[in-house]
This record gives C-alpha cells, sequence and structure tokens, in this order.
C-alpha cells in the first residue's frame, strides 16, 4: 500500500465489519509539528485485551477465506519505519480507537494519496454508519459530519450518485485541493 | 462555494424526478472485492471509477462492496450478477477495464471475455 489513505480505508473496513453506528477520522498533518497523526474511533463490537495482541499478529485473521490478516500489521510497519507507532484501545461493546503516528519527513512516510477517494468509498460503502471527519493541517481544518448532511437530506440516501458526486466537490473545495 | 444548503436542492430535485430506483428494477449487482488484498492491488479506483460511470450514465445497476473473494493474486476483482443471478466474475481489473466492463458489460449485456477468470486460471 503507498498511500496512507488507503490503510485508513482498510483500517475502516474493520469498524464496519463490527458493525459500528459511528466512525471518526481525524487527521493531523503539520509541518510544523512534523507529524501525521491518524485517529480512527468507532462505537462497534471492540476486541478483549487478548485480542488486541493479536491483530497485529499478520498470522491472525478473522477471515475464513484466507489464513493471514495483513490490514493492521502493515499499517504498523509503515508507521514503525518512519520512528512513529501504533496504537489500538478497545473496550468490547464500547468501541475501537485506533492511533497512528508518522514522521512526515521521513523518507519512508509514504504519500496521504487521495483521501477523498477513501471518504466517498467508505459512505458507499455504507450509508447507514455516521461519518465524522476532520482533516487539520498548520493553517486548515476541514470537518464534516454525515449526520447533520442526512438531516438535510431526509429520505435522500447518504450514497445516491448525486450526493457522492457533490461531497466529492464539496471536499475538494474545504481541503483546498 | 459549495455548502450543506446544496444538499436541500439535491433533496428536491431527487424527489421531483424520482430518481431514486427501487433495488427490485436493478438490471446487474456489481460487487467489488474491498479487503486489504483488493485495495492493496488498486481496488478504490476500480470501485471509484464504476460509481461514477453508473452515475453519468443513470444505468439500473447497484454498486456494492465486499471482503475477500478468495483469490488475492487475482484482485482487483469484479463480480457482475445479471438478475438470474448468473456471475461474470473480472479479474485484474483496472480503472480502464472498469470502464470497459460498465460501457460493454452493463450497458450493452456483452460479457468481455478476455478480462474474465476463466482465461487466467486454464
Amino acid at each position: 500500500m503507498d498511500e496512507i489513505a488507503l490503510n485508513i480505508l482498510d483500517i475502516a473496513y474493520n469498524s464496519i465489519r463490527a458493525k459500528a453506528s459511528s466512525i471518526q477520522i481525524t487527521i493531523i498533518d503539520s509541518v510544523i509539528n512534523n507529524i501525521i497523526h491518524i485517529v480512527i474511533e468507532d462505537n462497534g463490537t471492540g476486541m478483549d485485551e487478548a485480542m488486541v495482541t493479536q491483530v497485529s499478529n499478520p498470522f491472525y485473521t478473522t477471515r475464513t477465506t484466507r489464513r493471514v490478516g495483513l490490514g493492521i500489521p502493515l499499517f504498523k510497519q509503515s508507521a514503525e519505519l518512519t520512528g512513529g507507532y501504533l496504537h489500538i484501545d478497545s473496550q468490547i461493546n464500547q468501541g475501537t480507537r485506533l492511533e497512528a503516528q508518522f514522521i512526515k519527513n521521513h523518507i519512508d512516510t509514504p504519500m496521504m494519496g487521495d483521501i477523498i477517494e477513501t471518504i466517498i468509498t467508505l459512505i458507499q460503502a455504507d450509508e447507514k454508519i455516521d461519518y465524522y471527519f476532520e482533516y487539520k493541517t498548520d493553517d486548515c481544518d476541514f470537518q464534516m459530519n454525515t449526520k447533520e448532511m442526512k438531516e438535510i437530506l431526509g429520505d435522500v440516501k447518504m450514497n445516491e450518485p448525486e450526493v457522492l458526486l457533490w461531497l466529492k466537490d464539496y471536499m475538494k473545495e474545504g481541503l483546498g485541493k | 462555494m459549495k455548502s450543506l444548503e446544496d444538499l436541500k436542492k439535491i433533496r428536491e430535485a431527487a424527489q421531483n424526478k424520482m430518481t431514486m430506483r427501487m433495488d427490485d428494477e436493478q438490471k446487474y449487482r456489481v460487487v467489488v472485492g474491498m479487503a486489504t488484498c483488493g485495495i492493496a492491488a488498486g481496488a478504490r479506483p476500480v470501485l471509484n471509477a464504476i460509481v461514477e460511470e453508473v452515475a453519468k450514465a443513470k444505468l439500473p445497476v447497484t454498486v456494492l462492496q465486499t471482503g475477500c473473494i478468495g483469490m488475492c493474486t487475482l484482485e482487483p476483482i469484479v463480480e457482475v450478477f445479471d438478475r438470474d443471478e448468473h456471475k461474470t466474475t473480472y479479474v485484474l481489473v483496472d480503472a480502464k477495464k472498469a470502464k470497459d466492463i460498465v460501457l460493454r458489460h452493463l450497458m450493452h449485456d456483452e460479457v468481455i471475455d478476455e478480462y474474465t477468470v476463466g482465461k487466467y486460471k486454464k
């Protein structure tokens, strides 16, 4: 995976599989502090302590289609290679919080990549989930909450093509792209 | 400048035009594998290309995401189901092939043999 945004997409699917109804993705991308800090937090089924220690092991997976699970190990390795870290807190029936940090100017730090496509893809995956997304840099702070948008949309679904196309442009403007 | 107010217009337009389609009117169901293997192989641009092309052409097609389909080396994988649940499995798909699949299969009902799993598993 050559984009941080792809790792974020991959990790957020774990929250969807954990039956979360709300997923928060917060990214702080700062040249001044020289970090990229990512928090993915959900209110899904959570994991017990034993499972939390297991998920960083590539030979642990909940899938039955194959015997390896690479999502979290890949992200962890990627963060640690830059001198950063990955940390998971989880509680059964409460949810899971995953925090990762990259050292921004490290040569092994991947590009952020297309974070807009990542968020759009998640909303397309399951429109019932409320997504909160924040992207903070040294000079801008973009926040969006699909819960607010759904209230305005009423019975029109969040993953209707017209809405997704609008959202893409809305995010582009907000992120100054 | 775009603002959340725009959503009101989208809502009204959608309600007036009755663009919302019922699932049982759908002609095809397209499923894209979006597990770690799929994502690493490039499934995100494939999915988004299909969603966008289907939206632009207003096709009666549902696009869904799924986990690992079980043939990780052949990802990105796109499965197309017709109304009778007949499945066509396209493998090693990229954004360009995805657009071909929309144009030829979803719009003109033509199975693109050279992209299918049968071609690679012989």
